[in-house]
């Protein structure tokens, strides 16, 4: 294979703060290179570099053996580096050929050329063989097929370095399939990859070799035939963490049902959904995007309607109708969403501690007793070890498992006995995940009951005591721990909800 | 990478990405838009008490304070509304509304003053319950919502005044209304002006040591957050709405007594002056972030601008011209703090 990129010696500070230290890799044609890190090992940093929005303090980069100079954003796309960013910057209005060659658009004059734009649209998308139709809106497509459409934007300007920054964060597994299945065709016609993921698992899949990054500095390279992923992991947290862990046995398989749902229903999706969660274990929630996990969450919190469910909370039939009403029934629910669903970036860490439980900080007029509300704030701080430098500091400026913890911290304020978490450690860095799980077990131990939605498999089945596997909107499975196992559930996962056990 | 290191010289990052700053740097930072508009306001006292010298006397000051308090009022209960991501576009007709209903009650119907007060107020209330409402509960946005209530609340002032102001002058249960706004508590300070001064320091309160206070914030920081949070966001939704329309009946007050009567033609435009004046002092118009004091402040320059250019004998035409850039100002250093602190983080 040929080489067609090497970076070395890349540095890289900030004031106060070195980003890169004598940072290299290579990539050649028709490869995938992974790289990998916990968030703030310099993945970004090194891909802004190389896309043109930072510049580097040191180093060389050669592209086809010739020293290069990027010196913004165009100058990367006029060398064919083109980067896919994790959020998508599309326009839901525009359709498909309108959003590749937006700002490109062929003209007569002042006029578009619409057929024109389509013709070229249709020509590029059969070339790179990615099955779309031009003329589609994408706000009619689903998140991978629009995803699919940044890929094309990206090859429109002849890329022959692709970037991809978590590509399949928001996929469901056939879509990462397509998308998988488009990487390797991209591969074939020599276009060299950089893919940044923090799931383990896409590792072995796709890549020829993985460069891990830690603290901005270089670790190493592993190729294909020699990775191993608790290796990678070690690399990446610098320590060994055991993958295989299951969880404490529970005291009692007989304990009281805190919460028992039955007849959830929804208009859309759910279809007599039931099951009863007993107090001190983590029932884990497992199934593909889209199985309806979340959807059961948000209807048995009042977030979204539902119908026909019957809802007992420690034996006592109760009506829930909106959020408020589940929170006054001490259930509490952490989204998969922190910064849309769960915080108010915005404000202090104290305020958002404290925001489900404002109302037993302020007297009958409505005032507030601040004192006992920040001695609240600072004891939770302490005692989940949220790192930030006080209580009072923006929450955005946190890292995202430290945000995390805000949310648990301000369920716990709450004293809520039943938590719902979707998607715990979505977008937290490995290590950072393994304190979100022993703050779990302990939760558990101390008496709450935890419902816990996950799309990976591993997690789920290293927490939870009982896994209720989803698959089209129905419960297909309930496995107990001991006997479940990733094949069995994806099995399950993979039923259409019809053939029910 | 946390790409927020970038650009940030005061902070540093430690191993785990947890950024660390000086609280008082970010603390100024907040407060910029705000001593801004202090330092505005006080270069324009500077400037126009050395361009004439009848700006900085006695009189003229409290003239101006006195043309400050019906805006400032409105302003008041606005800001409430703008914090929570809102729009509050009926409070100026809402105002004219509770003027002639106010006049209605005292002068057709014979009430007693303070009855027909208190009824004027309650008008204004229930315009702000009725936003809240088809706001919280029926999903309009902000908006739409208080658009309709602006043309209705303009609409109702005019049938129901028959399109004639409403004088109180010889009505003899109107006796002393003027006093509430012209009366002079302390000496030389017409009671308008304190007025505006204890419903600012009310406001504060409320913002700042209230239920009501935070749950403004927190819906205007993240309004599906909260509501998941537990927090029943239409009913404090519809509570903001209502203290806003509580100030824009006070408003109505304060002006048929400054003016002996009700204008049912007045009002419209005073909505847009409320808001420039919230948006001058530093409040966001999309939510989450303001303050009384920026608000007090921004309303404020507004006065002080036309008044010194009145005093300077320059057209009335050009302080229009004036005070729409000095809002264009505001605005644009607004964006551009939030620019930056988007690239921050």
């Amino acid at each position: 294979m040929t080489q067609l990129l090497k970076v070395s010696g890349i540095s890289k500070s900030f004031p106060g703060v070195q980003a890169l230290k004598d940072v290299q890799f290579e990539l050649n044609r028709g490869e995938v290179l992974t790289l990998v890190g916990e968030n703030g090992a310099g993945k970004s940093s090194l891909m802004k570099i190389l896309s043109g929005i930072y510049t580097r303090d040191a180093g060389s980069i050669l592209l086809d053996g010739e020293e290069v100079v990027i010196d913004g954003p165009k100058a990367a796309q006029r060398l064919g580096i083109s980067i896919i960013h994790q959020e998508m910057n599309l326009m839901p209005h525009l359709t498909v050929a309108q959003n590749i060659f937006v700002g490109r658009e062929p003209r007569f004059g002042p006029f578009m050329r619409e057929r024109e734009l389509n013709r070229r649209a249709d020509e590029l998308l059969k070339e790179t063989g990615i099955h779309l139709k031009s003329r589609d809106l994408v706000s009619s497509l689903t998140v991978a097929k629009q995803q699919m459409v940044e890929i094309a934007k990206a090859l429109s300007f002849n890329a022959k370095v692709l970037i991809m920054d978590e590509p399949t964060y928001a996929l469901t597994e056939s879509e990462t399939d397509t998308l998988f299945h488009l990487i390797a065709s991209l591969k074939a016609s020599g276009t060299g990859i950089i893919y940044i993921s923090h799931r383990m698992e896409e590792l072995s899949r796709i890549s020829d070799r993985v460069t891990v990054l830690r603290d901005g500095q270089y670790i190493g390279t592993l190729e294909k035939d020699e990775l191993d992923i608790p290796t990678v992991i070690e690399m990446m947290v610098g320590r060994h963490i055991d993958a295989g862990a299951r969880p404490t046995a529970r005291g009692s398989e007989n304990a009281d049902v805190m919460l028992k749902v039955e007849g959830l229903s929804t208009r859309s999706l759910l279809k007599n959904v039931g099951f009863e969660l007993r107090r001190g274990e983590i029932l884990g929630f497992a199934g593909l995007m889209g199985a309806g996990r979340t959807e059961v969450a948000r209807a048995i919190i009042g977030a979204d309607p539902s119908e026909g469910a019957i809802i007992h909370v420690e034996g006592k039939k109760v009506k829930i109708s909106n959020p408020s009403d589940a929170v006054a029934l001490g259930i509490g629910y952490l989204s998969e969403d922190r910064k849309q669903f769960g915080l108010l970036l915005e404000q202090d860490v104290n305020t958002n501690v404290l925001l489900a439980s404002l109302g037993d900080h302020a007297n009958s007029l409505g005032f507030m007793k601040t004192e006992p509300g920040k001695q609240k704030s600072r004891d939770l701080v302490t005692s989940l070890r949220i790192k930030t430098p006080s209580i009072f500091t923006t929450t955005k400026n946190l890292s995202g498992g430290n945000q995390q913890k805000v949310v648990i911290a301000k369920w716990l304020a709450r004293d809520c006995d039943i938590l719902i978490f979707d998607e715990p450690t979505r977008g937290i860095d490995v290590g950072a995940k393994e304190e979100i799980y022993r703050l779990l077990d302990q939760l558990v131990a101390g008496g709450k009951s935890i419902i816990m939605i996950s799309s990976e498999l591993p997690e789920v089945l290293r927490l939870s005591h009982r896994i209720v596997v989803m698959a089209g909107g129905r419960i297909t499975a309930v496995l107990d721990n001991e006997e479940a196992s990733q094949a069995k559930i994806m099995d399950y996962a993979t039923r259409s909800g019809d053939d029910k056990e | 990478m946390n790409p927020n290191t970038a650009t940030k010289p005061v902070k540093a990052i430690t191993a785990e990405g947890v950024v660390t700053g000086r609280p008082v740097v970010s603390f100024l930072r907040a407060k910029i838009q705000q001593s801004l508009a202090f330092a505005t306001l006080v270069v324009l006292l500077v400037f126009f008490s050395f361009a004439n010298s009848a700006f900085f006397t006695f009189s003229n000051i409290t003239g101006i304070l006195l043309s400050t308090a019906v805006i400032g009022i409105l302003a008041l209960g606005t800001t409430f509304v703008i914090i929570t991501g809102g729009i509050d576009l009926s409070i100026g007709t809402g105002m004219t509304l509770t003027a002639v209903m106010t006049a209605v009650f005292i002068v057709n119907f014979h009430a007693p003053l303070v009855v027909g007060v208190i009824g004027g107020i309650l008008v204004g209330a229930l315009i702000g319950f009725i936003n809240g409402f088809n706001i919280a509960v029926l999903k309009l946005p902000p908006f739409i919502a208080t658009l309709g209530m602006m043309l209705i609340a303009q609409g109702l002032a005019l049938v129901i005044s028959g399109v004639r102001p409403i004088y109180f002058s010889g009505v003899p249960n109107a006796t002393g209304f003027n006093q509430i706004a012209l009366g002079t508590l302390f000496p030389g300070i017409p009671n308008a002006v304190v007025i505006l001064f204890a419903l600012a320091i009310v406001a504060y309160i409320i913002l700042s040591k209230t239920l009501l206070g935070r749950y403004t914030f927190a819906i205007g920081s993240n309004e599906e957050a909260t509501r998941l949070s537990g927090v029943d966001t239409r009913k404090w939704k519809i509570i903001v709405y209502t203290v806003a329309g509580l100030f824009t009946g006070v408003a109505g007050t304060v002006i048929a007594s400054r003016l002996g009567s009700a204008q049912p033609q007045l009002g419209a435009g005073y909505e847009l002056q409320a808001i420039a004046a919230v948006i001058i002092g530093g409040t966001s118009l999309l939510g989450g972030r303001g303050s009384i004091m920026g608000t007090l402040i921004g309303a404020l320059i507004m006065s002080v601008l036309i008044n010194g250019l009145r005093i300077m004998s320059i057209q009335t035409e050009w302080q229009n011209v004036v005070v729409g850039a000095v809002i264009l100002v505001a605005v644009f250093t607004d964006s551009l703090r939030q620019r930056r602190a988007a690239f921050r983080g």
